[in-house]
Formats: C-alpha cells, structure tokens, sequence
C-alpha cells in the first residue's frame, strides 16, 4: 500500500504529498503525522501539495484537522504550494482552513515557520541563559 | 405534354435570365444607384458593382428549371456562401439591416422588369415565372436577414470579450507586490475570472501581496461583498496577503448598514496607503533623497 514519507528536518516535520490523495491515504496520513510529531516533539509541519490538483471536502476536512491536531501537540502548520483551482475550489466549499498556516512555496513556508519559531526560542535561550548565571 | 408545361418550356424563365445577364446587372446597378439610402461612404460604386456582378454571375450559373422555385436546394450553396460573405462584411462595416436587405430584393425588382419585358405576350407564364423568381429570391433575403444578425451578434461577443479581458488586468506594482484594479460591476463571472488571474499571478510571479482596488466599483452590495471576501480567503489559502483598497466613504456606509464584516480583511482607504502597508510587510521602506547628503559629497 502507498504511503507518503514524512520527513524530519531539526525541529521541522516535511511531508511532500506527490500523489493523488484518495480517502484511505489521506486519514492514514493524518493518523502517522500525529503520532509522528507526538515521538519526535517537532515544533512545526510543513505539507506541500503543489502536486494536489484534484481536493473535495474530505480531503479539505483532513487538511483542516491535521493543523488542528498539531497545535494541540504544540506544533504550527504550514500547507504550502496550493494550486489557484484547489484553493477556489476550497473557498467554494466554505473550508477556510482556519487553523493552518499558507505560504507561496516550501521556501517561504520554512522561513515563515523560523519565524513563529523565533519568539520561542529566545525566550528558551533567556531561560537557560539565566539558569547559567 | 400538358399545354401549361409546353408554356414553361417555351418560357423558360432560367434561361431567359441567363441570356439577359448584361441587362440585368445594368438594371440592378441602377436601382441601387439610384436608392437614396445608398452609402457611399461605406463602399464605393466599385466595389458594390463587383459585389452585385460576383453574385448575380454565381446565381446565374446555377439557377435552371429545377432549382429555380427552390432556394435551399444544394445547387445554391456557392450563392448562399457569396451572400453570407457579403452580409457579414455588410454588418461588419456598419450597414443597416434595411441597406443590406435592400440590396438583395433591388435584384428582384431587377429580375421582375426583365422577365416582364421578356414574357410580355403570355400573362400566364409571366405569372408563373415571377412567383417562382420572387420565392427564390425571398429565401435569399432570409439568409442575408440571417448572416447579417449572426454577423452582428459575433460583434457584440468579441466586444464582450475584450470587455471582461481589459478590465482585469493584474499590475506588478512591486517585486513581491500586485496590484489589481477592478473597474465595473463584479458580478459572479467575473469575479471568477478577477479571482483567477489574481491566483494565477500570484504563483507566477511568487507575490506574497496582492492589493485589490475596488475605486472603480460604483456599488458594494452583499453579494459583490461576498464575491470580494472569497477572493481574500483564496488568496489567502495560497499564502499571500490581500489588502482591499480604495473604498468610497459611501460604499463603506452600504457595507456597514448591510451588516458585513470585513473585520477580517485588510482595508485601506486608498492604493497609496495600502501599497504603504505592503511595505512595512515586507520590511521595505520608501526614503526621500534628502539635500544633506548631497551638500557631503
């Protein structure tokens, strides 16, 4: 059976979804990205889909869930790359996607996560800093 | 051999016609020559005798005892091809419907006078071949009627093209910044069309801020309102930004009194400020040149 790799980058979960999304990969998918940002304690997901062409409500559900999922373990989500057709067809559906971060491409999503990420982190380096001391 | 068909025979109105092509063309030019609704600020004498000669030559060659009663009989293809020619070009070039039909039923007219002249001693067969000119000619009129309608009507879908082609260009104001300003009513066709040539700019070009320009809009109602909040929520699922700018105090005063929120959306009042904005987004700032430098070097 298929299966969409989900990748580890430092703090940073990848997932790269480069073929059709039929219902059964799609909740397989949010079933191992949970459990998968829960083991590695990542900070952040970023899933491009500039390789989605086809969404119905389903697949726009999912999407929607996974970022909700994430930010109860902590982690902030980034789609990126969404194709002009997938995003008019979602608006048509009333699936804003409120939950989930959008960048352009895979670039920007990064950078846009560094930048969430940042606060934190030098909160974190102020903690230990003054633990030091 | 019925003596009423030996009448048609020695009166062949096909062949009577064929013989006095000459006289006919001449008797046709002028008529039209002499029409006062002739316009020869559209086409010249010329060009009108070619036309006339071109069709009267191809209904000529065609038209025997057959056909003759019988307009939409495939011999008469060429002839409807050259008319249809000529009643597109006619609507093209702005003719009225009363010209281009009269150019048609002149030649009758035309015909009539020389079958006359000709079948003058049998008012019988004069009959005869005068109904079966007329109809033949009136189905040629409903053609012309008809290329010249259809004619007009590819006019009026060109224009409505380029209408809703030119009033939705997408402007790289910046790098990273694009400008669209919407000029007309947005009705549900057109902000499909707004909506995706603004997303499929924004992946082109890699924008991450796109302003809408609604000055040009002379009324927000709640579905124009919906139509613009669609637009923002798409963009946005892209991962670009979306100011509206250009709002009119009025049309801020119907978007508030029909009770939508755009509380949501970023709204500035004018493409200036919200080209300001997108600056500050991208951490970019706009500086004067100022004389102190100068006076240092």
């Amino acid at each position: 059976m298929d299966k969409i790799p989900i990748l580890r980058m430092g703090r940073f979960l990848l997932v790269t979804i480069q073929v059709d999304l039929y219902d059964r990969l799609a909740l397989n998918l949010e079933s191992d990205l949970v459990q998968m940002v829960s083991k590695t304690g990542a900070s952040g997901v970023l899933i491009d889909i500039s390789a989605l062409s086809i969404v119905d409500s389903f697949m726009g559900r999912i999407l929607g869930n996974i970022g909700s999922m994430a930010k109860i373990l902590d982690a902030e989500t980034v789609v990126v790359g969404m194709q002009p057709a997938v995003a008019i067809t979602l608006i048509e559906l009333g699936l804003e996607l409120k939950g989930v971060h959008t960048a352009l491409n895979v670039e920007k999503g990064m950078e846009l996560l560094h930048t969430k990420m940042a606060p934190i982190e030098e909160s974190e380096e102020e903690t230990s800093d003054s633990r030091v001391e | 051999m019925t003596k009423k068909q030996s009448i048609v025979m020695k009166y062949d109105a096909s062949k009577i016609l064929q013989r006095k092509k000459k006289s006919i063309l001449e008797e046709w030019m002028k008529n039209q020559l002499a029409d006062e609704t002739l316009r020869e600020d559209l086409m010249s004498n010329e060009d009108l005798r070619e036309q006339s000669t071109e069709l009267l030559d191809s209904l000529l060659k065609t038209i025997n005892d057959n056909n003759i009663d019988n307009g939409e009989s495939a011999d008469f293809e060429n002839v409807s091809e050259i008319l249809s020619g000529i009643s597109i070009s006619r609507a093209r070039q702005g003719f009225t419907p009363k010209e281009t039909g009269l150019f048609v039923l002149s030649l009758k007219d035309a015909l009539l006078q020389t079958l006359r002249s000709e079948i003058s001693d049998n008012p019988e067969a004069l009959y005869d071949s005068s109904m079966r000119v007329n109809k033949l000619i009136d189905t040629f009129s409903v053609v012309t009627f008809e290329t010249f309608i259809k004619g007009r009507e590819e006019v009026i879908l060109r224009q409505t093209d380029e209408i809703t082609e030119i009033s939705t260009p997408v402007i790289r104001v910046w790098d990273g910044i694009l400008a669209l300003p919407i000029i007309g009513t947005l009705d549900s066709a057109r902000t499909q069309v707004v909506m995706e040539n603004l997303l499929q700019e924004i992946v082109s070009s890699g924008s991450g801020i796109a302003i809408l320009d609604i000055s040009g809009v002379p009324a927000v109602d709640s579905l124009v309102a919906q139509h613009l909040i669609k637009t923002v929520s798409a963009t946005r699922l892209m991962g670009a930004e979306c100011i509206i700018s250009g709002i009119r105090p009025e049309i801020a005063q119907t978007v508030v009194h029909l009770g939508i929120d755009l509380s949501n959306i970023i709204t500035k009042a004018s493409l200036a400020s919200a080209l300001r904005y997108a600056f500050t987004l991208l951490h970019l700032e706009v500086r004067k040149v100022g004389s102190k430098d100068k006076t240092l070097i």
